[in-house]
């Protein structure tokens, strides 16, 4: 990798292409085997995949173990339901805010209440580094998990129901097909912006942070306002994983914001790759379709994939991604 | 004299019963390069840590550049201008040379909220960055993962890297440390190369190397300064000679006593 720095660029390069490729065919592949079972279960794993992916950012990229990425991702889901459940019998939202369907109002919404919760909770929690970081974000994570299970006007653990997905302008995403290619363009813009991050002064930043914090702190970086900058960023592109997740579900439930999801989304990362943005949907991919295959055999699929990601994770340091292209991205 | 460019004033860090720093007070002109010796554990690095804020001292003021920086944590430090290089190499390992040196000149033009443009491309740091890696002659070794260069190699680069922040004062915390004789040599030629363009507090246990460069000696011994002046002076220096230079020296100096 550093004998030809070039190669291994153009190497991840193609491989982040071949994804992309793949991603686009399936809806025709599923049509063409009569499975459209297929173009919903992708539709999960590319919004899996892109909570996975802004978790890269500050787990794989920034070394900062966050035991509650669900959070934001599941708040977002939950701004865009509650809206939606308000818009259903015309009440107001706290007495205050009127509901919507309409996905202009709704998801720029969903996505301010993401990052606002990650600024207010990294703002806790970047104080501290390593496992005082890991504790706090799961125990703020929690705070949110059981105040949705216990708001009963809301479904409490059952959770919520939408009458439908959101409603764009042009384009109908209420069909399968389209809401399959949005996502998709979604998952590519989403994935632009955070390789132009990690590539930026910014980026540097943030990866000299996992290897090194001292040395940045000794040329002048103070580091903490950029961990929280980049708590906060992930919290926002977590949002946009939650909105498309709710629209996928067109449901909302605690189970999207639990401690177990967020533990999901870190097998996702290390499975996949860490520090390589795309490995990360890679891993979520392999993750359902695995959680499908064997949980169609047994219910104790835990017992499987446990072992599995152990042996990726021994014998293939740099995830599913690095074992394609060789070495994480620094 | 020149108003000092830093000043520690009664400088003292305990820790638990012991005074690794007992009652400093040094002083650094402009454009000097002033060594400190002593013997292992003496509280060199201890001091080193206290200007550069990594420590807060125990009591005692430390001024930097016409204002009281005791208070101000590392970073801010060095954006002051006042910048360090550590004895136990500190890189970031699996960042190429040239990016560790980049960070440095990153960090000196500013924040770095800067999300769009590729860094590695950027021409206003990569330009800086080279020149800095071929002053310490590592531009052969630039794409190299830091992690993988060779002690001396990395030990040029933690100087490299302090040099990129364009320090008004340069603290190096033996930057010798671990080095080969032939690799020494190059580095305190490197050391006089830079002699007078910047304002070098050098903490080092190789003897003909401070003697070589320093304009004045500050000899700390058990956390205080026994001893500061000329190297003349401190070679000279009785209590010196007892404390640290040994019986040889002592002789040495005799003997030259004696022939004068
Ligand atoms: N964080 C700390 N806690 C407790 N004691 C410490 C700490 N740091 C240093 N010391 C002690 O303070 C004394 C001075 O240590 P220091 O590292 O400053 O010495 P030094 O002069 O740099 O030695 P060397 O030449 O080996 O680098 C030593 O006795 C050391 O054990
Ligand atoms: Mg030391």
């Amino acid at each position: 990798m550093s004998e030809k720095p070039s190669a291994f660029l153009s190497r991840r390069g193609g491989a982040t292409t071949l994804c992309f490729a793949v991603l686009a065919l399936i809806p025709p592949l599923a049509g063409w085997l009569h499975e459209p079972f297929l173009i919903r279960q992708f539709i999960q794993i590319m919004a899996m995949g892109l909570a996975a992916m802004s978790l890269d950012l500050i787990l794989g990229y920034g070394g900062l173990v966050s035991f509650g990425h669900a959070a934001f991702v599941g708040l977002a889901g939950y701004t865009v339901g509650i809206l939606d459940f308000h818009a259903g019998d015309g009440s107001l939202f706290l007495g205050l805010i009127p509901g919507t369907t309409n996905a202009l109002i709704a998801w720029p919404a969903a996505i301010a209440v993401s990052m606002l919760a990650a600024a207010l909770i990294g703002l806790v929690c970047t104080q501290a580094g390593g496992t005082v970081f890991f504790m706090l974000t799961l125990a703020f994570a929690q705070m949110v998990y059981y105040g949705f299970s216990g708001w009963t006007l809301y479904g409490s653990d059952e959770g919520l129901s939408m009458g439908g997905r959101s409603e764009l302008p042009l384009l109908d995403i209420s069909d399968n097909t389209n809401f399959y290619y949005f996502c998709f363009a979604v998952l590519l813009l989403c994935f632009l912006a955070m390789r132009a991050i990690v590539g930026s002064r910014f980026g540097m930043v943030l990866r000299g942070v996992r290897q090194n914090e001292r040395r940045l702190a000794a040329v002048g970086v103070p580091t903490r306002p950029y961990r929280l900058a980049a708590f906060v960023i992930a919290g926002g592109f977590a949002g946009v994983a939650g909105i498309l997740l709710a629209n996928y579900q067109t449901f909302v439930s605690p189970g999207d914001l639990s401690w177990t999801r967020s533990g999901e989304l870190i097998s996702m990362v290390v499975l996949g790759g860490l520090g390589s943005l795309i490995g990360p949907v890679l891993g979520a991919a392999a993750y359902l379709l695995l959680r499908l295959v064997i949980g169609s055999y047994t219910t104790h699929w835990a017992v499987v994939f446990g072992p599995f990601l152990i042996l990726v994770v021994l014998f293939a340091r740099a995830g599913l991604f690095g074992f394609v292209v060789r070495g994480r991205e620094v | 004299m020149a108003e000092p460019i830093l000043q520690t004033t009664d400088l003292v860090k305990r820790f638990g019963g012991l005074v690794a720093t007992d009652h400093v007070s040094l002083s650094l002109v402009p454009g000097e390069l002033h060594a400190i010796i002593g013997p292992n554990g003496a509280g060199k690095t201890t001091l080193v840590a206290q200007l550069s804020g990594e420590m807060a001292p125990t009591a005692g003021r430390v001024r930097f550049d016409g204002q009281d920086i005791t208070d101000l944590p590392m970073p801010r430090r060095a954006r002051l201008g006042l910048v360090r290089s550590f004895q136990i190499t500190s890189i970031c390992p699996e960042f190429s040379a040239l990016d560790n040196v980049a960070m440095a000149v990153q960090a000196r033009l500013g924040h770095s909220f800067h999300f769009w443009r590729n860094a590695r491309t950027d021409p206003a740091l990569i330009m800086p960055a080279r020149r800095v890696l071929e002053q310490v002659d590592l531009a052969a070794r630039a794409d190299v993962p830091a992690g993988l260069l060779s002690h001396g190699e990395q030990r040029q680069l933690e100087v490299a890297i302090a040099l990129a922040t364009e320090p008004k004062l340069l603290l190096l915390d033996e930057p010798m440390a671990g080095m080969g004789r032939e690799e020494s040599q190059r580095m305190v030629s490197f050391l006089q190369t830079l002699k007078r363009r910047y304002t070098i507090l050098l903490i080092e246990h190789d003897m003909d190397a401070v003697f070589a460069l320093a304009d004045r000696i500050s000899v700390l011994v058990y956390g205080k300064v026994i001893a500061t002046g000329l190297p003349d002076e401190v070679r000279a220096n009785p209590e010196v000679q007892h404390a640290y230079l040994g019986d040889e020296a002592e002789e040495a100096a005799a003997a030259e006593a004696a022939n004068a």
